[in-house]
């Protein structure tokens, strides 16, 4: 069966989106991404040195990936605009994950520097992927300023705490018609799969692969729940009920 | 306010019964939970916490790969200039001692910084001894002008300056500060720094929350460590940190743990901080702070050093030399005696087999023409 995720102008099969910052090696990335299947990877234009041979992460990564550089280390739109363009003009692509985080201490990031910088990006012919917490006013605003998707936090940074921001990620699937991709938080893949069944386009994660004990295992384990994940949620999960539902119904005596 | 507010409060803590009280379930409580107390970080520092270093570190251990992963960022420190108008006692730039001094040209700044950036460095900080006259900013402004050719960050370790001290450098290019307390116990540290401008405590603690307000991108703080009783300067160290990072939450705060090493005199310290309590100190440290980078410098031995990468280390020092052009030409005093010699190679080579991955680059300087 067809199932792409469009954004942009770009088809993608594999909706799982991985990072590339937390590995013990660089070497680690080809076959990670080999055995996630995915074609996205996030690097943070911070860590890229075009300068270094063996150090430089870009180089680690296969040809056929489409790059979302991000802005991490942005305290400010300005900044992040600036990180932006110094993305484009160093070769790696007009896709851009806008990370705007002023707060060291738990890593959330700042909804209104993000739309700030959306706006301008995206007028510059930037696919632009914001990072946001999710709050339905700002995702809006964020679609209108011409983001290509969302990506709310599932839970803050490196927590592998899962969806702790559920109930709002659901608000957004429903109301943003916009690819809502699940980033930040998710530790398992049976959190991953639970994103993909509520109606999530895709999910991002680092933490989780990079710091498995067995990341190419964990890859694929990804993999596999990202897809069976996708696939419950085109298959329509059955309505789920508080309470039993009786096979012999008490007001059945009433007839029509 | 400043942190020297709370530092008033915080001296008056009955640090003695208090270390004395806690107990193992202090201990179990404190580690069972997610944000720390100011009791908590007191409780993790005390006593009753030894037995407890083992589930402190797997604790501390899963914190930092999950916020940094497997990540080492390494930099190496470059000594500009040993002129000092200080007498600090365990320093062996202290104007009292007579050994020719130097401060590097410009020329030899960009030999220094070519020969580093060959090693792939690209985080670079620069240290001078403590003097306006011989080393002041406009010195200092120019250098950084250099460096900032060869290296994609460059943060300081000099003299305390003013607000717009810092700004002028931050405009420069440098974009992170270093300094040290060096001892917070008040009485102690005017013991130790017995001549010129370093006796303003005041001066000193200030300092980092300056340039906090001028936009340093990190700021990073520690004592030195065996000055005065570890527990206590430790705290101190770990609450002036949580009072920048409160304050200023857009700046990276970071904490080092640096130990008192031999130097040109005969000082030496009062507090024998073993290998055990600088254990102690950097897990505390990283579970009351989990998101704070704690850097590891070569004052410790090699193979220390190996250990404690594991623990919630998350920056690095390699291919040291304490001494003023000692990346290219050598033969100056060293500011204190290295222990770990390293090369970066060998230094990349060892993160690797400990599955650690070495990070030379991790910021870029924005908005600057890099030549
Ligand atoms: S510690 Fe600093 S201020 Fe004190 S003598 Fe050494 S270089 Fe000078």
């Amino acid at each position: 069966m067809q199932d792409p995720l469009v954004i942009g102008n770009t088809s993608l099969s594999s909706r799982l989106f991985i990072g590339t910052g937390k590995y013990s090696r660089n070497t680690l990335i080809p076959e990670v991404v080999a055995r996630s299947g995915s074609q996205v990877i996030t690097v943070a234009l911070r860590r890229v040195d075009p300068g270094a041979d063996e150090e430089n992460i870009v180089s680690h990564i296969p040809d056929h990936m489409t790059l979302l550089p991000n802005t991490s280390g942005a305290r400010t739109a300005e900044e992040a605009v600036r990180i932006a363009r110094l993305a484009r003009a160093g070769g790696l692509g007009n896709w851009v994950k806008i990370e705007v985080i002023n707060d060291q201490k738990y890593l959330l990031p700042d909804n209104l520097e993000t739309i700030k910088a959306t706006e301008i990006l995206a007028a510059e012919g930037f696919v632009v992927l914001p990072y946001m917490s999710p709050d339905l006013s700002a995702a809006l605003r964020l679609r209108d300023a011409g983001a290509a998707a969302v990506m709310p936090l599932g839970s803050p940074i490196g927590s592998n705490r899962g969806l702790r921001t559920k109930e709002l990620l659901r608000i957004l699937i429903e109301e943003v018609k916009l690819p809502i991709i699940v980033d930040a938080g998710i530790g398992r893949p049976s959190e991953a799969a639970e994103a993909m069944e509520m109606g999530a386009a895709a999910v991002l994660l680092n933490t989780a692969i990079a710091t498995a004990r067995d990341p190419l295992g964990m890859a694929e384990a990804f993999r596999e729940a990202v897809s069976a994940g996708r696939k419950a949620y085109l298959a329509g999960l059955g309505p789920v009920e508080e309470a039993a539902v009786a096979s012999s119904p008490l007001t059945g005596f009433l007839g029509n | 306010m400043s942190f020297y507010e709370s530092l008033t409060r915080l001296e008056q803590l009955p640090f003695e019964s208090i270390w004395k009280e806690a107990t193992a379930a202090d201990v179990q409580r404190a580690l069972a939970k997610d944000w720390l107390t100011e009791m908590d970080l007191l409780v993790l520092l005390s006593p009753a916490a030894g037995p407890y270093l083992e589930a402190m570190a797997q604790k501390a251990q899963r914190l930092t790969r999950a916020h940094f992963g497997h990540a080492m960022q390494l930099f190496t420190p470059m000594y500009l200039a040993d002129f000092c108008v200080n007498h600090c006692t365990y320093c062996s730039f202290s104007s009292i001692y007579d050994f020719p001094r130097s401060k590097l040209t410009l020329e030899e700044v960009r030999r220094e910084a070519a020969a580093i950036a060959a090693t792939g460095l690209r985080h670079i900080l620069i240290l001078t001894g403590e003097s306006r006259r011989d080393n002041p900013v406009a010195y200092v402004k120019a250098c950084v002008e250099v460096l900032r050719e060869y290296f994609s960050s460059v943060s300081i370790e000099i003299n305390p300056l003013s607000a717009p001290e810092y700004k002028e450098l931050l405009e420069a290019g440098v974009d992170g500060l270093t300094l040290y307390q060096e001892v917070y116990h008040q009485a102690t540290y005017r013991e130790l720094h017995v001549k010129g401008p370093k006796r303003n405590y005041r001066n000193r603690l200030d300092a980092p929350e300056r340039g906090c307000q001028a936009g340093f991108r990190s700021v990073n703080i520690g004592a030195l460590l065996g000055m005065y009783d570890w527990r206590q300067e430790a705290f101190l160290t770990a609450m002036d940190a949580r009072y920048l990072q409160d304050k200023y939450p857009d700046c990276e705060i970071s904490l080092s743990p640096p130990r008192f090493r031999p130097y040109l005199g005969d000082f030496s310290p009062e507090s024998d901080v073993t290998d055990r309590a600088l254990v102690q100190i950097i897990l505390a440290y990283r579970l009351f702070l989990p998101r704070s980078g704690i850097t590891l410098s070569t004052r410790e031995p090699a193979a220390l050093r190996d250990h404690l990468l594991h623990l919630g280390i998350t920056k690095m020092s390699a291919g040291v030399s304490t001494e003023v052009g000692g990346h290219t030409s050598g033969g100056g005093t060293p500011q204190f005696e290295i222990s770990d010699s390293r090369t970066v190679s060998e230094i990349t080579e060892m993160l690797y087999a400990q599955g650690l991955q070495p990070v030379f680059k991790d910021w870029d300087m924005l908005g600057l023409e890099r030549v």
